[in-house]
């Protein structure tokens, strides 16, 4: 039992955050998110150049092998610093996709050119109508001489605008719904029929709705096994759930320490409002919130990469299911704190706040996984369902 | 970072595990897994197994008799004692006012008193509360005036629990009128037999006899029995609180209880099927769930920094109003889940010994009144709006 950081990742997380400081203060992200591209080059560059863009990556393929617990301390210093570089779809969901379920082939082209910032990738899982459903695949690929020929639409692909390659799941054989069946390809977005349209999303990030009309790709572009791409894509996912976790956390972290700092200062009735203890009591539970969601956050962290993928469902589930009520919860009492002021476009608190629903609202909302987490414990304790169930047996 | 125990905690937890198992009394055991009434020979019974084998006192330094675990290992003896349906180690002797008579008691006190504690010789209960002395301790009135080489102590105290078996009480009395009030407050130490005392209960909602009224009139106390100096009783005091936190958050007791409730849940049917697999039901427990292994990773992530010396501080706090939310949400599951079988009022039947016909489920008998009663648990212990003020200044600076 043990909560500290190891020494090597108290440096990450100093080297990190000092960067941080130094180069990506609220306004920079400002003129970051204005420009057309909506992320810096120079960032990840220096990212690259941290050894943040390898971390996750074995070395074989030129990266440093870290656990998610290495990501955590990324991910929570850039939940501080709202940072909006596609560090999330890259590094955590592609990157994961290729060493999880990539050929030895596949691997050794990509992976170094991750690492070493020359390489963005998108994760594109999600249709219209699918909502948070890992099984809902409804895109198609079907063979045609020695090619694999992709039909259909994925919806707010995450920086997919920016993205020198695709991550696309299809179906290969059965039916939406169906765990088996599914496939995962990469799609270059150059490639004739594919198209889409890039917009912005509320917390300063970009993700595109791409359509894919005859896209032809190569048969080495099949990642993984044929129709059983589903348990990649879930435990692909559940990384980037433990990750989206800290991220959180560190969003909190901010939030709480702006607030207070806020009920210090800000003078009301001759005084600092933080005297009155209707305020107090309101920011005791902002605190016990950030504390109850930093256990989870470790909690998913340590176990998303377990070999028993029950407890990882439950873990990652619970972790995100809990965050989601506590980001809420720490988002708009920071915003009523701070008065008209956390009203403003101007002030950070705001963006803090339309980060944390962001959060909630991406790789599966606080209700989808608090499906998944009973349909696990269930599982495990073998209580019948409901004729009507909506929970369906994952894999 | 690793969530893991380690070998030697594993075995650790092993070794205790075996002991509980193979000690704990099977009566006293289906008791506290069903919710029965205890006596008070019940609970002595098993703290004198505890005792005998030197495990009464875990947050006791060794040379006192305490057993030099660290907060992990105390986490993990409490968490084998809940699972097995092992009683609560009755507080006031060994948790409370043990450690301040070892951090400030004299020689006497020490030698007379801590022995008798941990061999429950000696019930112990708390004289803190008056009637007009709630969340405000300080405006304690019970006097305690110096006569020759005693004390006369006049006054009131309230919501003292088990008092009707305590042989002792502590209490913090007055003792000077003038200065700043926590100054005129001394912690002193009342056999209960003396003449003087009186006992009343007070019944709570439930029907059930837990606390007391307790009033002295011209009672002599021994000036032996005042602890460390005249006037620091609110130190005193507040070391206690502070001191010995471990299983604050009642942690283990949930994770046990929160296997009943999903045990009866499976149980009661609700349109042909378990009400566990109820949607409406079922989101409830899984949330509920979701907060308590929150809860386990922040209890030990204060345990673990308690064990690399850090001590603990209003942490204990974060722990004592979440951990409470949890007890109550898990009696008011409970009782909810037993719907209409909640109803029966049979206090007569919640004894172990009950051979009389029942109504509903045996289980569902006294679940609303654990509900009534476990109103209780946000109010004791410095209540849950008074540890927020706690967090609010020691740990925000408000």
């Amino acid at each position: 039992m043990d909560f500290n950081y190891t020494q090597e990742q108290q440096m990450l997380q100093d080297s990190v955050e000092k960067f941080l400081d130094k180069n990506y203060s609220f306004e920079t992200r400002r003129e970051i998110i204005a420009a057309r591209k909506g992320i810096s080059a120079p960032a990840w560059e220096a990212f690259a150049e941290l050894g943040l863009l390898g971390l996750p990556i074995p070395p074989e393929y030129g990266g440093f092998g870290g656990n998610a617990v290495d990501t955590m301390v990324v991910m929570e210093a850039f939940g501080r610093h709202l940072v909006v570089e596609p560090y999330l779809p890259t590094v955590v969901l592609g990157a994961s996709a290729i060493t999880l379920g990539g050929t030895e082939a596949q691997r050794r082209i990509l992976l170094p050119s991750v690492v070493d910032g020359s390489m963005k990738l998108a994760f594109a899982h999600w249709e219209p109508g699918s909502r948070y459903s890992l099984s809902e695949v409804g895109t198609t690929a079907r063979q045609e001489g020695g090619f694999w020929v992709i039909n259909g639409r994925k919806s707010v692909v995450l920086h997919g605008a920016i993205a020198d390659l695709l991550i696309v799941s299809a179906r290969t054989s059965g039916q939406p719904g169906d765990a088996h069946g599914i496939s995962l390809f990469f799609v270059n977005p150059t490639e004739p029929g594919v198209a889409g349209r890039d917009y912005p999303t509320y917390d300063g990030m970009r993700a595109v709705d791409a359509e894919f009309t005859d896209v032809h790709v190569n048969a080495e572009s099949l990642i993984g096994v044929l129709d059983q791409a589903y348990p990649l894509i879930e435990l692909v996912v559940d990384r980037g759930v433990a990750a989206l976790c800290a991220e959180a956390v560190g969003c909190m972290e901010a939030l709480n320490a702006a607030t207070l700092e806020y009920l210090k200062t800000r003078q009301q009735f001759g005084g600092p409002i933080g005297r009155f203890q209707a305020l107090q009591h309101r920011m005791v539970d902002m605190l016990i919130q950030y504390e109850q969601a930093k256990s989870m956050a470790c909690l998913a962290a340590v176990r998303v990469d377990s070999a028993d993928a029950g407890e990882r469902r439950r873990a990652v589930s619970a972790a995100k299911e809990l965050i989601g009520r506590a980001g809420r919860y720490v988002g708009q009492q920071a915003i009523q704190l701070h008065g008209g002021m956390g009203m403003t476009d101007e002030l950070n608190v705001g963006h803090y706040f339309k980060r944390l629903t962001a959060i909630d609202a991406t790789l599966g909302d606080g209700d989808h996984h608090l499906s998944r987490f009973a349909a696990a414990e269930m599982t495990a304790e073998s209580v019948p369902m409901q004729p009507k169930s909506r929970w369906k047996q994952l894999v | 970072m690793d969530l893991n125990y380690t070998p030697e905690e594993q075995a650790f937890r092993a070794e205790v595990g075996a002991f509980i198992h193979s000690n704990l009394p099977p009566d006293i055991a289906r008791k506290v897994l069903e919710h029965r009434r205890l006596s008070k020979e019940d609970y002595v019974r098993w703290q004198k197994i505890l005792f005998e084998r030197g495990w009464i006192a875990p947050g006791w330094p060794p040379e006192y008799g305490g057993t030099g675990w660290n907060a992990v290992q105390k986490h993990l003896f409490d968490e084998a004692c809940a699972e097995a349906g092992a009683p609560p180690v009755i507080a006031f002797g060994v948790n409370m006012v043990g450690p301040v008579i070892i951090a400030f008691g004299s020689t006497w006190q020490k030698e007379h008193y801590l022995p008798r504690i941990l061999s429950s010789e000696d019930w112990w209960c708390q004289g803190y509360s008056e009637p007009g002395a709630g969340s405000d301790l300080a405006s304690l009135k019970t006097r305690a005036e110096r006569r020759g080489e005693h004390y006369i102590v006049n006054g009131q105290k309230t919501w003292n629990t088990l008092g009707q078996y305590a042989d002792m009480i502590f209490c913090l009395v007055r003792t000077s009128n003038t200065g700043k009030r926590q100054e005129g407050i001394s912690f002193l130490l009342i056999d209960m037999r003396s003449p003087g005392v009186t006992v009343r209960p007070i019944i709570t909602l439930e029907g059930e006899h837990e606390v007391n009224e307790v009033w002295f009139e011209n009672v002599e106390v021994p000036a032996d029995n005042l602890v460390g100096e005249v006037g620091r009783g609110w130190t005193y005091a507040k070391f206690l609180l502070s001191h010995e936190r471990s299983g604050i958050a009642g942690v283990s007791r949930c994770k046990r209880e929160l296997r009943f409730l999903k045990r009866i849940a499976a149980q009661e049917q609700k349109d042909g099927c378990p009400l566990l697999g109820d949607p409406r039901f079922r989101d409830k427990v899984s949330r509920l769930e979701i907060d308590l292994m929150a809860l386990e990773i922040t209890d030990l992530r204060v345990a673990s920094a308690e064990r690399e010396g850090r001590a603990p501080g209003p942490e204990a706090s974060i722990l004592k109003i979440k951990g409470t939310e949890i007890q109550q949400t898990l009696t008011e599951l409970m009782m909810e889940a037993v719907g209409p079988y909640a109803l029966p009022f049979l206090p007569e039947s919640w004894s172990g010994e009950w051979l009389g016909e029942r109504v509903g489920p045996e289980y569902a008998g006294p679940l609303a009144a654990r509900y009534f009663n476990h109103r209780k648990v946000t109010i004791y212990g410095g209540s849950n709006e008074i540890q927020r003020n706690i967090i609010a200044q020691h740990i925000l600076g408000l």
